[in-house]
């Protein structure tokens, strides 16, 4: 297998985005990404988009054909990718394994959603097809309610406290504070996060990423030949993903996704490398409770740990494992096809220096990203690696 | 849905002969035996415990008159999980490890003139 590098990034903004549609989304993000990638329109051999429920969102399916024919790349292969949220990092291991593999030197990869355009009630029955929807969305299932289950059996099991959960979106909220693309560059406080109201209980609306509009990209390359295009190439050092069941009734545990563990364990073996030897982390905090289980499964603390781990300021900027700098799902916004390749993006702005420079880490090497879709039937993690 | 769904009106489930394991909803497969997996249907115990639940406050469309309504993770008698409500039980009884035991209600209708979909939901004992 040849080595793979990132060469360029783009995104939107994320917010509501109310006057654009989603092909304006992922065109302009596209655009930014090869741009960025210092590379020829013609140069790139194929795309690949994440995208979760756009026909429930906006009843527009054949989105690989709309990508191609929208950024004018006619007539190169185009596909899109389904992993329910973790359909960016889905595309982007499918990018990536068409480079390594040698069928192509340079392509592109997108992860959008337009999330915007339907009710909050629609929007909630769209999402929560990315669970089992014969035995959790039937019975009246929600997302935010099915991680409320790993949520209330994480603090019964381990002691783990609201607040804990809290302070993990006031962090990612400080931390977006910076990021010109987030959709709440707005400071809040824990008292915030426990008056706000519950959505499924013990989860509020504060604990919980928002509806999202918008689209991310970017452009890979083998490695041999990236320096022809970037002098700041970042080496994907390992793409792992892994699968379990659909339905969060049936895992073998309701406090940790066991599908992270087993990618997390796989990428630090193609990396060679240990969580302690990663010097930033951007993880799928679609709710609080999933930043907090993250951070166990991936290693980063031992099970049952997290809150505390996050609590004693382990995640901040500046700690072990600074982690969501971005902002993360909670305040980047979380357009669910997006976030994949988002999470990646940010990581890779870390390793060249290109992050807002309140939250720089200091001569960054390696990075993770971490992707779930739904409850943590699919994940998959990727690591980064400085490559200039 | 107009499809039978045998397991939801019945609790049926699925036994697997070769390792002995129960599952709810049915499966075709075994995912431990696969094709060595001798499974037959399985009326699933009508009691079980708690593991985890939640209040829901906002529902999806279809659900928006129920709220607030409880959701659980129960496991069964034979150690088989799913998903369900609890009604018919005070708040305070809602806990981890409460003793629940099957009831056959109405789980929402499409329309006010269209299909009514029943199913199984539980209460605390």
């Amino acid at each position: 297998m040849r080595k793979v590098s990132v060469i360029g990034v783009g995104q939107t903004t994320f917010g509501e985005h109310w006057s654009l549609s989603l092909r304006d989304l992922v065109t302009e993000a596209g655009i930014k990404a090869i741009e960025n990638a210092n590379v020829e329109g013609k140069d790139v051999q194929a795309l690949f988009g994440g995208c979760m429920a756009s026909g429930r969102f906006i009843g527009q399916e054949h989105i690989g054909a709309l990508m191609a024919d929208q950024m004018g790349m006619n007539p190169v292969p185009a596909y899109r990718t389904e992993a329910a949220c973790a359909s960016g990092g889905v595309a982007l291991r499918l990018a990536y394994m068409a480079v390594a593999g040698g069928m192509y030197d340079v392509v592109a990869v997108g992860g959008m959603e337009k999330m915007t355009d339907v009710s909050t009630e629609d929007a909630a029955v769209a999402l929560a097809g990315a669970g089992d929807q014969e035995s959790e969305l039937f019975n009246g299932a929600t997302f935010p309610a099915i991680y409320a289950l790993m949520a209330r059996r994480h603090m019964h099991d381990f002691g783990t406290t609201e607040e804990q959960m809290a302070l993990c979106a006031v962090k990612n909220h400080g931390h977006a504070v910076h990021n010109p693309y987030a959709q709440f560059r707005k400071a809040i406080t824990v008292e915030n996060v426990m008056d706000s109201g519950y959505i499924a209980s013990p989860l509020k609306l504060l604990d919980c990423s928002p509806l999202t509009d918008g689209a991310a990209a970017m452009v890979l390359c083998a490695s041999d030949k990236a320096k022809e295009y970037t002098d700041k190439p970042v080496e994907i050092a390992a793409s792992a993903q892994a699968s379990d069941t659909l339905a969060l009734h049936e895992r073998r545990s309701l406090t940790g996704l066991h599908a992270t563990e087993v990618a997390a364990k796989d990428a630090y073996k193609q990396a060679k490398i240990a969580p302690k030897d990663i010097d930033l982390l951007e993880c799928h905090d679609c709710f609080s409770i999933a930043q907090i289980m993250a951070l166990e499964d991936l290693g980063f603390c031992k099970k049952g740990t997290g809150g505390k781990f996050v609590e004693e300021g382990n995640t901040d900027f500046g700690g072990v494992i600074p982690t969501n700098l971005s902002g993360g799902l909670k305040a980047v916004g979380h357009p669910v096809g997006a976030s994949g390749v988002r999470e990646a993006i940010d990581v890779v702005r870390q390793l060249r220096g290109d992050a807002p420079a309140p939250v720089q880490v200091k001569d960054a090497q390696i990075g993770l990203s971490h992707n779930v879709g739904g409850s943590g039937a699919t994940v998959v993690v990727h690591a980064f690696k400085k490559g200039f | 849905m107009w499809r039978n769904i045998p397991e939801r009106y019945n609790l049926l489930g699925t036994h697997c002969q070769t390792c002995g394991k129960y599952y709810f909803p049915m499966r075709r497969v075994c995912p431990t035996c696969r094709r060595k997996g001798k499974l037959v249907d399985a009326k699933m115990p009508e009691t079980g415990k708690i593991l985890s639940y939640s209040q829901v406050f906002v529902a999806p469309s279809g659900f928006e008159h129920e709220t607030p309504y409880f959701l659980a993770i129960v496991e069964l008698a034979n150690k088989a999980t799913l998903l369900t409500q609890i009604v018919d039980s005070k708040a305070d009884v809602v806990k981890e490890g409460a003793r629940v035991e099957l009831v056959f209600r109405k789980i929402y209708e499409d329309s006010p003139e269209g299909a009514i979909a029943y199913g199984y939901k539980f209460r605390v004992v």
